[in-house]
């Protein structure tokens, strides 16, 4: 599955559109974290474990979006956007969506 | 009456602590994150020296760019807060108004960091085409809570044709 964040996949020409696709995943934190990151909170900077979780979420957001487009029969998701929600104190939504479309 | 008095000293000493702990958390905050700050600056300033040979356009595409091989999506972010000292400053900020520097230096290191890190995860492209910076709170650290924004980075990462 290719992804891209443009309308055409690069070097690569689009045959079919299968429309929108889309995977979203709401996350909360984890009691450890949220205490480690509460101590880094007094001193600032980078709080590491809310980045991995971040990331973990958008992986799964993404991988909910590239099943739901193989689904359709699609190869390859073009104008990919990420948006990100906090939906609750200590919770966080993260939606992940684009085009599928195959390509050749 | 011996004990008592000792008693009464323990109590002035355990007020004297929680008194005093603000302002220890308050040095603490000051000393740490002015040193790790410094430090961030020089690690982002050396890493973007490192990828200034692959540019990173806001634009879809460029006329006269090679022909290009290959393209995927290239994701980074970061989670950053303010520290404690830069919070009680912004505090006073706010009654005056004006540009908040500790805020706007977070997030500008943060925002560097992503999209290095974006830059890192593609170390073999040749460019990063359509690069989208997004900035969001996560929380906004009203009483208990942890005020920390998260910024991403994303971009298409691509490479040109060897052979042209």
């Amino acid at each position: 599955m290719t992804l891209t964040n443009v309308e055409s996949i690069p070097g690569k020409t689009i045959v079919e559109h299968y429309g929108l696709v889309q995977g979203s995943t709401i996350r909360a934190k984890h009691f450890g974290r949220d205490f480690m990151a509460t101590l880094k909170n007094i001193v600032g900077g980078e709080l590491k474990g809310y980045t991995e979780l971040m990331v973990e979420a958008r992986q799964q957001a993404s991988d909910r979006m590239i099943a739901q487009a193989s689904e359709l029969g699609a190869n390859a998701i073009v104008n990919v956007r990420f948006t990100t929600t906090s939906v609750s104190q200590g919770a966080a939504e993260m939606l992940a969506y684009g085009t599928a479309v195959r390509c050749e | 009456m011996g004990p008592e008095i000792e008693s009464a000293a323990l109590i002035e000493w355990l007020n004297l602590f929680f008194v005093a702990t603000p302002f220890l958390f308050l040095i603490l905050a000051f000393i740490t994150g002015k040193s790790a700050e410094k430090r961030h600056y020089r690690s982002i300033k050396l890493r973007e020296e490192t990828w200034h040979h692959i540019p990173a356009i806001t634009g879809k595409q460029l006329p006269g760019l090679p022909e290009i091989n290959s393209a995927e999506l290239v994701v980074g972010s970061v989670v950053v807060s303010i520290d404690y000292f830069k919070r009680l400053l912004s505090g006073f900020r706010m009654i005056f108004g004006g540009e908040m520097k500790s805020y706007s230096s977070v997030i500008d290191r943060g925002r560097r960091e992503a999209v290095l890190r974006m830059k890192e995860a593609s170390p073999k492209a040749d460019m990063f085409l359509n690069c989208r910076i997004e900035t969001s709170t996560i929380s906004n650290g009203k009483g208990k809570a942890i005020g920390c924004a998260e910024i991403l980075a994303y971009a298409t990462a691509v490479r040109f044709r060897a052979d042209v």
